[in-house]
């Protein structure tokens, strides 16, 4: 946030633990949301919208993989497949039972959850690239398993069809709608991160990552811990595959294959690992930044070349652009977009006066 | 420094030439959008990059006449890798521009864009993909696969595979081969009551994605089960895999057929070519070769133009298709501006436009579909083409089989 921190005495515990220990933070988190949850949907185009839409389902999962990779220290591929536990928990209670969304939402996490600790089972033993093969596996086992059983997947198609989430007599269906639907729900999801990592169970992730065998000798029980990552990395993917089922109104498997896993794992590597706001940015980055280029390209492309070639070249630059300034931003800043902007607000902290 | 300036001046001089222009290039008649995906870079590109092309040759050649009724047609494209998230956001953008109907491309993709087409009264077309049960227009009023779907090819091979062994299945052994997804497993509810009421005998052998290892299967399709026909039914470079095994374990070629997405000449040439492939039967739901007066027609606006045509022309299976997709869908768009000539449509007119289509053939490259209000399909009518002398030599004109089994699956599926 910007801010700067002259002048804070604190004179209690409380103010000190404080999420946000100062007045112009608070200010800023209030202005944003006034911001998001005002603003935003009052002015923009219901295309606008959309794209939020899939930047909110985007920071929820990031957030949740973050807490893994990031904050615990254990690689994960198998985040695609965890949402897909979520989607298919939630579709199936839905078309079934036809419990409400809420219902669906906590079950549709604490089933991912469940299945998340016993696929994080393995990282016990074994750690790294050994560790993110081993959630490889549980990733094709679950895609394998939703693809077959057709108790889960409610038929061969493996499609299950949702009706829309209903808030009292409302029924969420226009990108407005879910625009606030989702962002309650990405306002939970980084207020409940940015406090479960200055608890005794972060604290414990972060001494884990930074060295396993010390965290056991000062006493954190390393079993209990890493499940419980898992656990939590994977209610996170839960809901946001019940989200995301809601959103679409179809729950399918060909949505969370093993290109989502790697597309999370590269939103929270160029965003940063370990830290929530970069979970945010590599988030907006990986899902806004190809549209942004395409966006250029339509608006310059036609001056080189002839209409047809921009339509064959369009997707294609893209994708090599879009990957250079992968490689770009993780040159300048190997700690991801969230070091980056940690550097510029520093430099400005003290601006102009940086001696 | 002046030489910079005035290349910046060019380009900026470039830039707004092609802003004006496009205003004064308009007809006096209003556009209209079609919003088309794609998927040019992703796991299927081997079919964008020569479907999609197709598809604005032919709203080119439209446009080039003057529109439809004077109205220019505007296919905006946005490649989406064949994933959802940017499908959402090109239905979403596609919609923002005003798109009256749209050319969904991709399984994943038309299942998660049917809740909201549905909502927004928009049409949108699957061919060749999505849901067979999506050809039931009361269930599903906005998805048109316009293509004879999973369904409707498997009873059609079933009533090629009959025809080919002389009449009579009772007591013969028929292999499905098949990518291990949904879209593989889809038909074989069909297949199966077919089995049943045919009386042959019917085993099914999965093929794991990525579909590059079946010798397993070949092997046992030819010398343990000793099948007297295969039906494949693959994607991506599976079907040139299958080939080249069935090749390998000496079955006979000239015993396989192979859904819609086995049969296109980079399928054939992945296999090894032609010569190779020598015999095998390819089913489709578009025209195969050249020798359509559309395809002469997108030839010489090429040649007017000063140009030669494009090379996607040559595989002629993707393009045909691409060709056939655009076509309908103008087609649509023609009977809804009958009913509406003010042109300010909207998807509830094309929708009624598409359900209107009805022996519209384009000289043979398209079946002649009857698309009404409650089959979106048109009939689920396809050709047999058979590997031969270097070629894709037709066997079958268009038919469709067992529809009343077909009919019986969608029924229920329209249920659940």
């Amino acid at each position: 946030m910007i801010h700067r921190e002259c002048g804070v005495l604190k004179t209690t515990y409380e103010a000190d633990m404080a999420l946000y220990p100062l007045p112009i933070a608070r200010w800023t988190v209030g202005v944003l949301a006034v911001l998001f949850f005002l603003v935003v949907p009052m002015t923009v185009h219901e295309y606008y919208l959309s794209l939020a839409n899939l930047v909110w389902i985007a920071i929820i999962g990031a957030l949740g993989l973050n807490i893994l990779v990031g904050y615990t220290g254990q690689v994960s591929i198998g985040h695609g497949a965890f949402m897909s536990v979520g989607a298919y928990t939630a579709a199936n209670l839905a078309t079934r039972l036809g419990s409400p969304w809420p219902v669906n939402l906590l079950a549709g996490g604490l089933m991912a959850a469940l299945v998340g600790a016993v696929v994080g089972i393995p990282s016990l033993r074994i750690k790294g690239l050994y560790l993110a093969i081993a959630t490889l596996a549980g990733q094709l086992i679950i895609e394998w398993t939703i693809n077959h059983v057709t108790f889960i997947s409610g038929g061969v198609q493996a499609s299950i069809e949702v009706a829309r989430p209903r808030v009292g007599p409302m029924v969420l269906s226009t990108q407005r709608d879910m625009y606030y639907f989702l962002l309650v729900f990405v306002g939970l999801a980084i207020v409940g991160t940015l406090n479960l990592m200055r608890s005794r169970i972060g604290r414990a992730f972060i001494a884990i990552r930074d060295h396993d065998i010390a965290a056991e000798l000062i006493g954190i029980n390393i079993f209990r811990y890493k499940l419980l990552a898992f656990a939590i990395s994977s209610f996170y993917a839960g809901v946001t595959g019940v989200l995301y089922t809601y959103f679409l109104g179809i729950a399918n498997y060909e949505q969370f294959q093993i290109t989502v896993s790697i597309d999370y794992l590269a939103m929270i590597i160029i965003g940063g690992l370990g830290s929530v706001l970069g979970s945010i940015f590599g988030a907006i980055f990986v899902t806004l930044l190809p549209i942004g280029i395409r966006y250029a390209m339509e608006a310059f492309g036609g001056v080189f070349f002839s209409p047809q070639t921009v339509l064959n070249l369009i997707p294609n630059l893209r994708l090599m652009l879009f990957g250079a300034l992968i490689i770009l931003f993780l040159v300048v800043e190997p700690d991801g977009l969230n070091r980056l902007w940690r550097n510029i607000r520093n430099y400005f902290r003290v601006w102009p006066f940086a001696y | 420094m002046r030489h910079h300036l005035a290349i910046v001046t060019a380009l900026i001089l470039a830039v707004g030439s092609l802003l004006t222009a496009a205003p004064s290039h308009a007809q006096s008649k209003s556009e209209i959008v079609i919003g088309v995906q794609c998927d040019r870079t992703g796991p299927t590109q081997i079919v964008g990059t020569v479907l999609c092309p197709a598809f604005h040759d032919y709203i080119a050649l439209v446009n080039s006449r003057g529109g439809v009724d004077g109205h220019p047609i505007k296919a905006i494209e946005i490649d989406h890798e064949y994933k959802v998230p940017p499908a959402v956001e090109s239905y979403e953008r596609h919609k923002k521009e005003g798109a009256v109907t749209m050319a969904v491309y991709g399984t994943p993709q038309i299942y998660a864009l049917t809740a909201k087409l549905t909502e927004d009264r928009i049409p949108g077309t699957s061919p060749g993909f999505g849901s067979a049960a999506a050809a039931d227009g009361a269930r599903y009023p906005f998805i048109f696969p316009i293509a004879a779907t999973y369904w409707s090819q498997g009873a059609a091979a079933v009533d090629f595979v009959k025809k080919q062994l002389g009449g009579n299945l009772k007591g013969k052994k028929i292999a499905y081969i098949f990518y291990d997804n949904p879209a593989g497993r889809e038909p074989i509810e069909v297949i199966e009551d077919l089995a049943t009421k045919e009386g042959f005998q019917l085993k099914t052998f999965a093929v794991p994605p990525p579909g590059v290892e079946m010798g397993a299967q070949a092997l046992d399709i030819a010398q343990r089960f000793r099948a007297d026909f295969v039906i494949a039914h693959l994607f991506g470079g599976a079907p040139s895999v299958s080939i080249k095994e069935f090749k390998r374990v000496g079955y006979p070629l000239r015993k396989v057929v192979s859904f819609v997405w086995g049969a296109a000449e980079a399928n054939i040439d992945g296999a090894g070519g032609f010569a190779v492939a020598e015999g095998y039967y390819a089913m489709q739901f578009a025209g195969v070769g050249t020798d359509y007066p559309v395809l002469n027609e997108i030839r010489d606006m090429y040649k007017k133009q000063g140009k030669e045509p494009p090379k996607e022309m040559a595989s002629t299976v993707f393009y045909n298709r691409g060709v056939l997709i655009a076509a309908l869908h103008v087609e649509a768009i023609r009977n809804a501006l009958k009913a509406k000539p003010d042109g300010k449509l909207t998807g509830n007119d094309t929708k009624a436009g598409f359900e209107k289509i009805s022996n519209f053939t384009l000289g043979g490259l398209v079946p002649p579909l009857k698309i009404t209000a409650t089959d979106h399909e048109g009939g689920g009518l396809v050709q047999i083409w058979q590997v031969k002398g270097g070629k894709f030599e037709k066997v079958t004109d268009w038919f469709a089989a067992y529809q009343d089994v077909v009919g019986k699956h969608i029924k229920e599926a329209a249920k659940k």
